[in-house]
């Protein structure tokens, strides 16, 4: 069951006159050839959804455009409407649901909507060592209200004997990973702070991060590495408690990161050997 | 078949997408815990059922589990494809106009030559001639390295030739586009990237389906044209063994079954 052959480049398609522009003729020719190329476009805006996502890019409105719609702007909307039916069945077939992050951008991410687990080996070891990071990084955000200044995350990485000055065996340019690549995938967000000069910046969780994990886990994380009850720490307790709570409780289960690959047990157990990390980040 | 799909489905397919490609056995093992997760119905021979069901409802969206060999080893492979026989779109999502027309002029020579493969050099030298924008040297070697993470295609001594799983999504696209040009093994008839071709009459088969076919023979013949076979009869080892033209002395049985491509 083949597509129709997708148009291949600049140059007028059968739908717009020589100038590009669609016509009043190039209208009733839309109209006439939409059905079949409407749905070869939705079939691209799937693709494309699945393939930045697995790369962990975010999904923005204005490239759909650029890239998918591209000479079909006049049906644009049509090939939105039937665009969500077929994310319906990408939901029922796949379990990932088409999340916006970003409500003034049209910033897009799929989310998995599957019960999460323990100890999954989804992705290449070079990811699950990369969320690992990550993970300690959210831990120690949440835990320290939230935020916490840059020169703050590099002291307590420099500490679990990763220097974002230097580059490490396995995650390489540290600074850049974390101040580029993961504010990028949206786990991270990476904002000046204001009346500051020299110019100094803090983390916050980023929008992908609250998606994937939640607070619960996270603080659950933290309590295991460091053998204690999760009610430990009371405030941050009731800060997740209360998200469960605003969530319906959607995240049960124990593992604190990502629907493809994350940080199960037997990575954090490969990365403490790999990287001679000590047992407790510092909290 | 009105099965159903289950978390057990949803996560199978999740994962395999995540992978691009699963040999055989990571797929059953996948099949297994999958099903063990979500308490689903397991059968541990009972895989390709399980995948015709994701098959089923992966329809609509033009999308389908296959399954393929490996051309070097004759392993079995699940990829997940587009159904869409005339673009590579999936690619076309990741990479820009002139590391598509790159890709595709890589192609031309890897399929067009005898070996399969394509020098690095070779390569590098379409670069400039770019007919949608120019490509520095430096710009086309980090390409290929995308190509080659990415598993469109693999590189072996500096030399370049389709990952499996770009042949199993592309396999409709090629034989489409080059038609003749594109050799099919004479065995299990589909497309043959490399192979060994018969010098008299001219017909190939893959390196796994000719050790298959010449298995025990000492004196191997064409099938074709029954002049007698030139070519060094790759062994059948053990699955987890490279296919090694050099004889080796370990023979441990029987090859695996379901080397045969659909």
């Amino acid at each position: 069951m083949a597509g129709p052959r997708r148009s291949q480049g600049p140059g007028p398609s059968q739908a717009e006159d020589a100038s590009g522009e669609p016509c009043a003729l190039g209208q009733r020719h839309l109209q006439r050839l939409a059905p079949a190329h409407v749905d070869q476009k939705v079939s691209e805006l799937v693709q494309y959804l699945l393939v930045k996502d697995q790369k962990k890019i975010p999904i923005r409105r204005a490239d759909i455009l650029k890239n998918i719609i591209k000479d079909y702007k006049g049906v644009y909307s049509e090939i939105i409407k039937r665009a969500s039916r077929t994310l319906q069945q990408v939901t029922m077939v796949f379990g990932l649901q088409l999340v916006e992050i970003d409500t003034k951008h049209h910033i897009y991410i799929l989310v998995s909507n599957l019960p999460r687990l323990e100890g999954e080996d989804l992705k290449q070891d070079d990811s699950t060592a990369k969320l690992g990071l990550l993970t300690v990084i959210l831990s120690f955000l949440f835990m320290k209200g939230n935020a916490a200044k840059e020169s703050a995350v590099w002291e307590m990485l420099r500490r679990l004997r990763i220097d974002p000055g230097m580059r490490h065996e396995v995650f390489g340019d540290v600074k850049k990973l974390v101040t580029e690549e993961f504010v990028r995938q949206k786990y991270l967000e990476y904002n000046r702070i204001p009346h500051t000069d020299p110019p100094e910046f803090e983390f916050q969780w980023g929008a992908r991060a609250a998606k994937e994990t939640s607070k619960m886990q996270i603080l659950r994380f933290v309590a295991k590495i460091q053998s204690k009850d999760p009610e430990a720490w009371s405030t941050q307790y009731n800060e997740a408690a209360a998200e469960v709570t605003a969530t319906g409780g959607l995240f049960q289960d124990t593992r604190p990161l990502g629907d493809t690959g994350g940080a199960s047990q037997g990575a954090r157990r490969r990365n403490r050997s790999a990287h001679s990390q000590p047992e407790r980040p510092v909290s | 078949m009105a099965a159903q799909m289950t978390d057990g489905h949803r996560r199978f397919l999740q994962v395999l997408m995540s992978h691009g490609i699963m040999e055989g056995s990571v797929a059953r093992t996948l099949h297994k815990d999958c099903c063990e997760i979500h308490k689903v119905y397991y059968a541990h021979d009972k895989l390709d059922d399980f995948i015709s069901v994701v098959n089923l409802h992966l329809q609509p969206l033009f999308m389908q589990i296959r399954k393929g060999m490996s051309e070097d080893d004759g392993r079995t492979y699940y990829a997940l494809v587009n159904l869409a026989e005339t673009e590579i779109t999936k690619m076309a999502s990741d990479y820009t106009e002139n590391e598509l027309e790159l890709f595709r002029k890589t192609m031309d020579l890897i399929i067009l030559s005898e070996s399969g493969f394509a020098s690095s050099t070779n390569i590098l030298n379409l670069a400039d001639q770019l007919k949608t924008k120019k490509m520095k040297k430096k710009e086309a070697e980090q390409v290929l390295q995308n190509l080659v993470q990415d598993k469109w295609l693999s590189e072996r001594d500096g030399e370049y030739t389709l990952h499996t799983r770009c042949i199993m999504e592309m396999e409709q696209y090629i034989l489409n586009n080059y038609q003749d040009l594109a050799r099919k093994c004479n065995i299990c008839r589909s497309l043959a990237i490399q192979s060994q071709i018969c010098e008299t009459c001219g017909i190939g088969m893959h390196l796994p389906c000719a050790g298959k076919y010449f298995k025990a023979q000492t004196e191997p013949h064409c099938p074709h044209c029954n002049e007698f076979w030139p070519h060094e009869i790759p062994e059948i080892n053990r699955p987890d063994s490279q296919l090694s033209s050099s004889a080796s002395t370990e023979r441990r049985g029987p090859s695996a079954s379901g080397t045969r491509r659909r």
